[in-house]
């Protein structure tokens, strides 16, 4: 009962991370037709800047926001000099100028930090656990990110549906030609939206810092991860990506944690330990295969073109 | 008909340069440099097979190392398993990349665009999962690979000599039976789909019957360069199979001009000539490499083939 509760609390927590690094792709692909392999990139970007400015300023949650705005301005400062150049082109030559961008910056990084990893300490008041259920203590810091992360995601659905720019996101989703024509500044608008997206990507690199080392490359399997999300929940679509990054969160946590047992159950122990981590490190995929059967273009489509 | 002349002429100079490769490093007695070519021509020979579906039938795979990968465990798994032949090796290594190439295709050919980008990727890191979750067969770690394929006196694969002209000649083989294909009515079917699928369709073509062909052709040849690749390192690990690998043979295939036939050759040599080169001048090579790609989509449109294209013009 313990193991089930809290592996389904690290499955949504998961989830959520990864909703807001696909929130950021599925948004950039939507609105500027631009397919963004280095999004990965701002993700570590934003972990490697908390570290630094949280051993600087001595505080974890100033570092956080320290680190918040510069992956902000990180953003704006890449789709100005380089990304911007690339709108309208094909999406291959998306592919490698941005694989490039990935290169740069993991050289970068090592040349900067060294390519050892930095570790990122959090204070004593976050490392508590906290009871949730009786007898059932959950670590505070999981459950503040799955706080934060839901906020933050209540603040996007209310920011892209209920404010002005939000509106202008969505009608720059649905008619790119249209709203330039109506005299809004699409320039500064697809600026806006990409800062957003790095933003959203170096929250959720941050977030994960403490849990894992912040190393080079920490953000290039997740984002193969974001893929995924996209893949199954509709490109362009916050919601499609919403629903999906959690049932990806899910079910690759709990396969990793429960998907042994359930295999020595049927097959012999031998087998079962041999099978078990490539079966789990493959159900996310093999069920992206069956969405793909069914509904290739995503369960919840951005159809609104 | 300049144009042509100039492009031709430099393919021309390097496949000579290739074929007299070994006679420079007996003569210099520079071992390396065989080594370092021996390498660049099976990853030209990936790249080559890339270029198939990329250049000429439009599907951007972006998961072309997972072939790579199949083809060098198929090697390595049945090396550990005591079954030394290469007569069995590389059958076995060109069916299970025919057999993958197979499923993924027709999964991945469901979409299209910047979906089948994205799809090829994902089943590509799939399998560099699998193979890391192999115990058995080194997990994270790899395989050491401690007999090269035995090809029972026929050709012998440690002679560095006699490896070198046999990666050579299946490059030479591949890039013919390439060249045979685009020709064909099937490869002209193929090509016709990717300017404009809908006509083909109406015209009563079945879209993707040919191009899933297509793409378990491209894997099959991708996974001869696997096999290749495992015999050259005597070694194969996952790394193999990670999708930067997948992007550098993307960048090998537009670098040196998508659809051309010669292209992705011309991409290979240049490419990892230059991240050699770069690697001796600083370790961190990457810093130039990373924005050089991103100048060379801004600015070289249609790869080295283009520029001598049109410098040919000029």
């Amino acid at each position: 009962m313990l193991l089930v509760v809290e592996q389904f609390l690290n499955g949504l927590q998961f989830g959520l991370l990864l909703f807001l690094l696909a929130a950021g792709l599925t948004l950039v692909f939507g609105i500027m037709d631009l397919v963004n392999l280095a999004h990965g990139s701002l993700y570590m970007m934003g972990a490697y800047f908390a570290a630094t400015f949280a051993a600087w300023t001595g505080s974890f949650v100033l570092g956080a926001l320290m680190a918040l705005g510069a992956t902000l301005v990180l953003g704006i400062v890449l789709e100005v000099t380089a990304l911007r150049h690339l709108y309208g082109r094909d999406h291959l030559d998306h592919v490698l100028a941005t694989f490039g961008l990935i290169l740069f910056f993991n050289e970068a990084v090592r040349l900067i930090w060294g390519p050892a990893g930095l570790a990122l300490p959090l204070p004593a008041w976050l490392t508590v656990p906290v009871p949730i259920l009786p007898g059932i203590h959950y670590p505070a810091y999981r459950l503040a990110i799955i706080v934060v992360a839901l906020l933050v995601a209540l603040l996007l659905y209310l920011g892209v549906m209920r404010t002005r720019i939000g509106m202008l996101i969505r009608a720059g989703a649905s008619n790119r030609e249209m709203i330039g024509a109506l005299g809004i500044n699409i320039k500064l608008l697809y600026t806006l939206v990409f800062g957003l997206g790095a933003a959203l990507a170096g929250l959720a690199g941050l977030m994960q810092a403490p849990i894992l080392t912040v190393q080079i490359g920490m953000g290039e399997n997740i984002l193969i991860l974001a893929f995924v999300i996209i893949v199954i929940g509709g490109i362009g679509s916050i919601r499609g990506a919403f629903l999906a990054a959690i049932f990806v969160g899910m079910i690759d946590t709990l396969g990793r944690a429960f998907l042994p047992n359930l295999l020595r159950q049927v097959l012999s122990g031998a087998a079962a330990s041999t099978a078990a981590p490539a079966l789990s490190s493959m159900l996310i995929y093999l069920l992206m295969a069956i969405v793909l059967v069914v509904r290739p273009e995503g369960l919840f489509p951005a159809n609104r073109r | 008909m300049k144009s042509l002349s100039v492009s031709k002429a430099v393919t021309a100079l390097m496949l000579a340069g290739l074929v007299l490769l070994p006679l420079y490093s007996q003569l210099s007695g520079n071992i390396f440099i065989l080594t370092l070519f021996t390498r660049i021509i099976i990853l030209a020979l990936a790249a080559a097979s890339l270029n198939l579906i990329m250049g000429f039938g439009g599907m951007m795979s972006f998961g072309h190392a997972a072939y790579l990968g199949i083809g060098g465990y198929a090697v390595g798994m049945l090396a550990q398993e005591g079954i030394g032949s290469g007569f069995i090796q590389f059958p076995v290594a060109l069916a299970a990349s025919a057999i993958y190439a197979l499923v993924i295709g027709a999964l991945s050919l469901r979409t299209r665009g910047v979906y089948f980008i994205m799809i090829t990727l994902a089943f590509a890191q799939m399998a560099y999962y699998v193979a890391s979750g192999l115990a058995r067969y080194g997990g994270d770690d790899g395989l050491t690979i401690y007999n090269r394929s035995d090809f029972s006196g026929l050709i012998n694969l440690g002679n560095r000599v006699q490896f070198y002209y046999l990666c050579l000649a299946c490059l030479f083989g591949v890039i013919f039976l390439i060249w045979r294909i685009v020709n064909s009515r099937f490869g002209l079917v193929v090509q016709g789909l990717r300017s404009n699928e809908q006509r083909m369709q109406a015209i009563g073509f079945p879209a993707k019957r040919y191009q899933l062909v297509c793409f378990v052709i491209s894997g099959t040849m991708c996974g001869l360069a696997g096999a290749l690749l495992a015999n050259n390192t005597d070694f194969v690990s996952p790394a193999v199979m990670y999708w930067t690998r997948s992007g550098d043979l993307m960048v090998m295939v537009i670098l040196g001009g998508m659809g051309t036939l010669f292209g992705p050759v011309m991409g290979a040599v240049v490419f990892l000539l230059l991240e050699e080169l770069l690697s001796q001048i600083t370790e961190y090579w990457a810093l130039i490499m990373g924005p050089l790609l991103l100048l060379i989509v801004l600015f070289g449109r249609g790869g080295i083939m283009g520029v001598l294209g049109r410098a040919g013009r000029g």
